[in-house]
């Protein structure tokens, strides 16, 4: 089977891979890329264990062939922390215990930077529907939301305090 | 230890396997892979029914790039007329759920599998393998099963001394049940349905198997127990167990699903086939087909009170679906359902009755809902019927410290009362429900809930290192923070800060044998070894330190993680720091370090009790759940957020059984929502703030207090929401679950 | 097994021929969010993929001359949803567009795909039948407009010929006093596919309907519009008969069927519930409209 060249950017560095025309972004990124982060939770879009960013949108990579990142950007869980540590999501699911078994966390803290990005003030119900996607089988959700909102009230208030030539 | 002012037990510590898995770095089954490593996958039985008359593999094994194919005959068979146990598990059904033998018994049921260079080659093969069926006729719900004229399952099974599809029965009795009955000034008879719902563990099974050569078999693989993966895989393969080491990788949720192995043997039969490494994963479509839930239910459950609200006799009956082979836990069901209350006079049976369906697995507290739900609803219109509040006759009635058990034991002290008043208490029990909106009803019930908890084998070995750290290795995979646990127990043992304990999960060949992650036994079993090894490991330490001071090991104590002479009197010397005296092991010693293997025992039953407020969409039939608190009886929270953690995931798992999950056959007994868009667990805008109670009545039979607490928070809700919603409509559902169509139903009834 | 090609075209001419040349082996490839779901089930095997998310015309949304929108049949719903303007005119097209799946799923799906998957509970489809609005499809043998309830056919069949690809929807300018609305019933609150999908637009002056359409989903083989009911409401001040008259009609527009997801006698019973509560969301955005 005929394999085919894609160029691609992923959590901002150029890569290239082979892939067959029919195989997902998550078979890429799990497989030639070594990308393990994404999970496969259901490969039917209902779980978001494989949430990417594309082009800073959020989508579930088994529902997206990996031709189709040929020229795009693509964001991982890997990509999140940066060199000097955790992102401030991160750093509160592990203090607030918003992970058990950890198999949706990945999933789940991409969808949640996604919000975040777009809300930085969501109230209880916008993070409950905009997490809808990720499914947690562990948690119940309570903890995975108020580590979502305490998140969001530090990343504001430290916003806030930042000097104005600064933000 | 229970009366220590504790600084590290208690603590809401960061967990040590945390940073990984918050980067996508922690490897679970699924992310590993090995040079050379070929693809497995499983054909599956298109029939709930069959018998299977032929296996053609050739044209399989002619295709390029196919490297093995597997059929039962390349398993060990262990013949009907002999039981071999593991555990509970009983290996002629576990040899004939893992691959069909003489039948196909459910829609899924692995036939052969196959080993090819990539899945589409593998997935390819599949369709070439060609199986001659000979269709029979399938039966799916209990009361089919129990007709007169239904399909009999297995020729080996009689009930009565008739061929029946009843695999088994147990009974309870405490006193005189006649008698009982006959002082009750109310009594009251229910029946009640429930349906079979999946664990729901987001991580699909997968393992990825490596035999040698020689033989030498590496097993990396998702489950609740490395050992148990070791010793059926050798069972069903006749690989001895010294050949096999099985790695526990992360697991991504289990809830009981895991204590059994599916994929496990014929990977490993593959790979000795083929001579490659074979990784194999399940779809989703596969775990929801092939795995096993947790029974579907009918129960009839009758309890008499006197007028002033005494439960003078109880007797229920519970028949639950094992599924094709036999096996459900009607120990759970007939055991625990009546086990919160101290009632004289009890019969609870239980019957096993197998149908065409996927064998169930375990599914936290196994069994335990099911009774719950039928006792605890028939308790709920027995106070109704008396006038009393339905938590003061729980209250009044509760088991306490010298109950006798229907079940078998006479109680120690248990805080199940305490989790009835810290109800009674709490604000959510007082505050009014407030007024619905216009065409909608809002209710609140209460359930309460009890699981045996389990202690059983563990092992642990506590190292320091050469510079001064501490590294804790435990043998029961960690499904929910366990590990986080025992850096707070080694911590607070040792006197040292929780960051220097590394704590790890060893695997077959680097740490003893230690019983599965089930029974909510995990931090219970492994803290007593844990505590043990790091008593000897402080021993040894003290030790070292009067050998350099040259006094006598009693003058020396363990403080703040230091030793220190025990007074002036032994002597004036600076404190050894752990560090100074793992610098200086070779001199005093050798390695620093110890290890202990028990068969814990005194794990006391767990308690529960939740409340649930609802609101009711009448002209929709949508429940939706406004509030929800837990209490319980956690013994000591070692790390408090993972056991709220353990009772919001149960109060979770058990909304979704009340209101939305079950299997859904056609009817030709295949499964027909085999998916997360039609098994409709709880999403997370479905649900509140789940907020919790944690009552510490310490074990004392316990190190720490430590009481199991992961599976008694599934008890009570499955009857905490029903009877919301009776309260809310004044109208009661019998059968679970309570989905819009029904309800709507019910309303227009 | 079968080789698949996938192709990217970058104009419509090349999709439409590209598409027609593989004479039912291709499968057009917009959001994927229903095509990769189908083709990893084993449902769909494709010979050829033909993605059109590289065409301007299928990934624009315009404001026609005539006050309307003109959206391509591959924006996505995010995509729609940060439209300036378009929210404002059709927030219940918008609503069911954006109730399809998750965020990870409004992420690609697009109403285009949503239409031609051809689910009779497709969400954005009630609300385009009553919105009214017109597609465009273009195949071998050029371009054509028809309303949208005419495209779908059946459960997973379409009225498109053989090598037609859908382009774009048109949606009519709003006179002043419209709004429109979707709802669905779903077990839980997100992540179902719709048990009944009622859409409803309206046109008010001084309190008074005068211009209305429904549509229906997951009631019958296809999305249905119920001129029926619109008729009970168009002239009224939806007063509790017309609402009653309206929901019957609803009801008895019903043909569905007992599976997985609900019954014949709820999806029945349903379809009047949502008539009613839609159409007071609809009223009330006609109203500040």
């Amino acid at each position: 089977m005929a394999k085919i060249h894609v160029t691609t950017t992923v959590n901002g560095e150029p890569v290239e891979f082979l892939c067959e025309p029919q195989q997902s972004m998550l078979d890429v990124l799990r497989g030639p890329l070594g990308l393990t982060g994404s999970k496969e939770g259901c490969g039917s879009g209902d779980c978001g264990a494989c949430s990417i960013t594309l082009d800073g949108r959020l989508v579930c990579s088994c529902l997206m062939l990996a031709v189709e990142a040929e020229g795009h950007e693509i964001g991982t869980i890997e990509g999140m922390a940066s060199g000097d540590g955790l992102h401030p999501l991160q750093q509160k699911f592990l203090e607030m215990a918003a992970l058990q078994c950890g198999i949706c966390t990945p999933g789940v803290l991409v969808a949640a930077k996604a919000l975040l990005d777009k809300n930085p003030d969501p109230t209880e119900t916008e993070v409950r529907f905009g997490l809808a996607g990720n499914l947690c089988r562990c948690t119940g959700y309570d903890k995975i939301v108020r580590a979502v909102l305490e998140t969001a009230a530090e990343m504001r208030g430290a916003k806030a305090e930042m000097p104005e030539a600064v933000r | 230890m229970n009366d220590m002012t504790n600084k590290w037990i208690g603590q809401r510590t960061i967990r040590p396997d945390g940073a990984e898995k918050v980067t996508g770095r922690a490897a679970y089954a699924a992310d590993t892979t090995m040079p050379g490593m070929i693809w497995g996958k499983v054909l599956r039985s298109p029939h709930a029914h069959a018998v299977i008359r032929s296996i053609d593999t050739a044209k399989a094994e002619a295709l390029p790039g196919v490297k093995a194919v597997v059929t039962h005959r390349d398993l060990v068979e262990f013949p009907l007329d002999k039981s071999v146990m593991l555990g509970i598990q009983d290996m002629r059904w576990m040899c004939r759920n893992v691959m069909a033998r003489e039948k196909a018994l459910f829609h899924g049921h692995p036939i052969a599998a196959v080993a090819a260079t990539s899945e589409t080659i593998a997935a390819e093969a599949l369709r070439l393998i060609e199986v001659e069926y000979e269709v029979l006729p399938h039966v799916i719900e209990i009361d089919d099963a129990l007709k007169p004229d239904a399909p009999i399952l297995h020729d080996f099974l009689s009930f009565e001394g008739k061929p029946s599809n009843i695999a088994g029965k147990l009974e309870h009795r405490l006193g005189d049940i006649e008698a009982g009955f006959a002082e009750a000034d109310v009594v009251i008879e229910r029946s009640f349905t429930t349906r079979p719902v999946h664990q729901g563990y987001i991580e699909p099974h997968a393992c990825l198997v490596s035999v040698a050569a020689d033989g030498k078999t590496t097993i990396w693989s998702s489950s609740q127990g490395q050992f148990m993966v070791r010793a059926m895989t050798s069972l069903l393969t006749g690989i001895p167990q010294s050949d096999i080491r099985a790695i526990p990788a992360e697991i991504g949720g289990g809830f009981g699903g895991k204590t059994i192995i599916y994929l496990e043997p014929l990977a490993t039969v593959l790979s000795k086939k083929s001579g490659r490494p074979v990784k194999m994963v399940m779809s989703r479509e596969e775990v929801m087909r092939a795995s096993g839930p947790t029974s579907g239910s009918k129960s009839t459950v009758k309890i008499g009170a006197t007028k002033d609200g005494r439960l003078v006799a109880a007797q229920g009956t519970f028949w639950l679906q094992a599924g094709a082979l036999p096996g459900s836990p009607i120990r759970g069901a007939a055991g625990c359902g009546f086990a919160p209350y101290t009632i004289p006079n009890v019969v609870s049976t239980g019957f096993d009755v197998v149908s065409n369906r996927s064998k169930v697995a375990a599914y936290r507290a196994p069994g335990a809902p099911i009774g719950a739900y039928a006792v605890e609803c028939v308790i709920d219109e027995v106070a109704e019927a008396l006038g009393m509040d339905p938590l003061e006759l729980r209250l009044k009635n509760a088991a306490r410290q010298g109950t006798k058990a229907a079940h078998g034991p006479v109680y120690p002290r248990i805080g199940f009362m305490e989790t009835i008043e810290a109800a009674l208490a709490h604000p959510h029990y007082k505050t009014p429900l407030g007024e619905a909106p216009p065409g909608k009803r809002r209710g609140r019930g209460v359930a309460s809930g009890f699981w045996f908890n389990a202690g059983g084998e563990s092992s642990a070995q506590v190292n320091i290192t050469e510079d001064g750290n501490v590294v804790v290795t435990t043998g029961h995979p960690d499904i929910g923070g366990s590990r986080a646990s025992i850096a707070n127990i080694t911590a607070e043992l040792l006197g040292i800060d929780y960051k220097r304990i590394s704590v790890l999960i060893g695997d077959t060949a680097t740490i003893g044998y230690s019983n599965l992650t089930g029974g909510s036994r995990v931090l219970f079993a492994s803290a007593m070894v844990v505590t043990q090894s790091t008593e000897k490991v402080i021993a040894s330490l003290r030790e070292r330190a009067a050998k350099i001071w040259k006094i006598d090991p009693e003058a020396v104590a363990w403080e703040d993680g230091e030793a220190r002479p025990v007074s002036d009197n032994a002597g004036r010397f600076p404190p050894l720091s752990l560090a100074e005296l793992a610098a200086r092991a070779t001199e005093t010693g050798g390695p620093i370090g110890a290890g202990v293997q028990l068969n814990t025992t005194g794990a006391e039953g767990g308690f529960a009790t939740h409340l649930c407020d609802v609101e009711v969409d009448v002209d929709l039939g949508i429940v939706r759940v406004l509030r929800y608190t837990s209490f319980q009886d956690v013994g000591r929270a070692v790390h408090p957020s993972y056991v709220e953690g353990q009772m919001q995931g149960g109060a979770a798992q058990g909304i979704g059984w009340a209101l939305n999950e079950e299997y859904i056959y056609d009817r030709q007994g295949r499964v027909e929502n085999a998916g997360f868009l039609d098994y409709r667990m709880p999403v997370c805008s479905d649900l509140p703030m789940l907020d919790t109670v944690m009552i510490e009545v310490p074990n004392p039979k316990h190190p720490q207090g430590v009481r199991g607490v992961g599976e008694v928070p599934l008890v009570p809700p499955l009857a905490a929401v029903a009877n919301a919603v009776y309260d809310a409509l004044g109208k009661r559902f019998y059968a679970l679950p309570m989905s819009p169509p029904r309800v709507l139903e019910k309303l227009e009834g | 097994m079968t080789d698949i090609r996938y192709l990217a075209p970058g104009t419509l001419d090349e999709a439409v021929n590209a598409f027609a040349a593989a004479a039912g082996a291709a499968r057009i490839l917009a959001g994927g969010t229903d095509l990769l779901v189908q083709m990893r089930a084993g449902v769909v095997r494709p010979g050829v993929i033909v993605d059109i998310k590289k065409i301007a015309e299928m990934t624009t949304i315009e404001e026609t001359p005539e006050g309307g929108f003109r959206i391509g049949a591959a924006v996505s719903g995010a995509r729609l949803a940060e439209h300036p303007r378009f929210g404002k005119a059709w927030p219940g097209v918008l609503e069911a567009v954006n109730l399809i799946g998750s965020k990870q799923v409004q992420g690609r799906a697009s109403p285009g795909g949503n239409l031609c998957n051809a689910s009779p509970a497709g969400d954005s489809v009630p609300a385009m039948i009553a919105a009214g609005a017109v597609v465009t499809v273009q195949g071998p043998h050029g371009r054509r407009q028809m309303p949208v309830e005419a495209v779908p056919a059946g459960p997973g069949r379409t009225n498109l010929t053989p090598g037609e690809i859908l382009v774009s929807f048109t949606l009519p300018p709003r006179p002043a006093g419209s709004g429109d609305a979707y709802l669905r019933m779903i077990p839980r609150t997100e992540m179902d596919i719709a048990v009944v999908g009622c859409g409803v637009s309206l046109t008010l002056e001084g309190g008074k309907v005068t211009a209305a359409r429904v549509g229906l989903g997951a009631v019958a083989p296809t999305p249905l519009l119920v001129g029926p009911a619109a008729e009970a409401l168009i002239g009224s001040r939806l007063e509790e008969e017309a609402l009653a008259a309206a929901a019957a009609a609803c009801s008895a527009a019903c043909r569905p069927i007992d599976d997985k997801r609900g019954t014949i006698a709820y999806r029945t019973k349903v379809a009047g519930v949502l008539l009613r509560r839609t159409a007071a969301i609809a009223a009330e955005r006609a109203g500040r409209a």
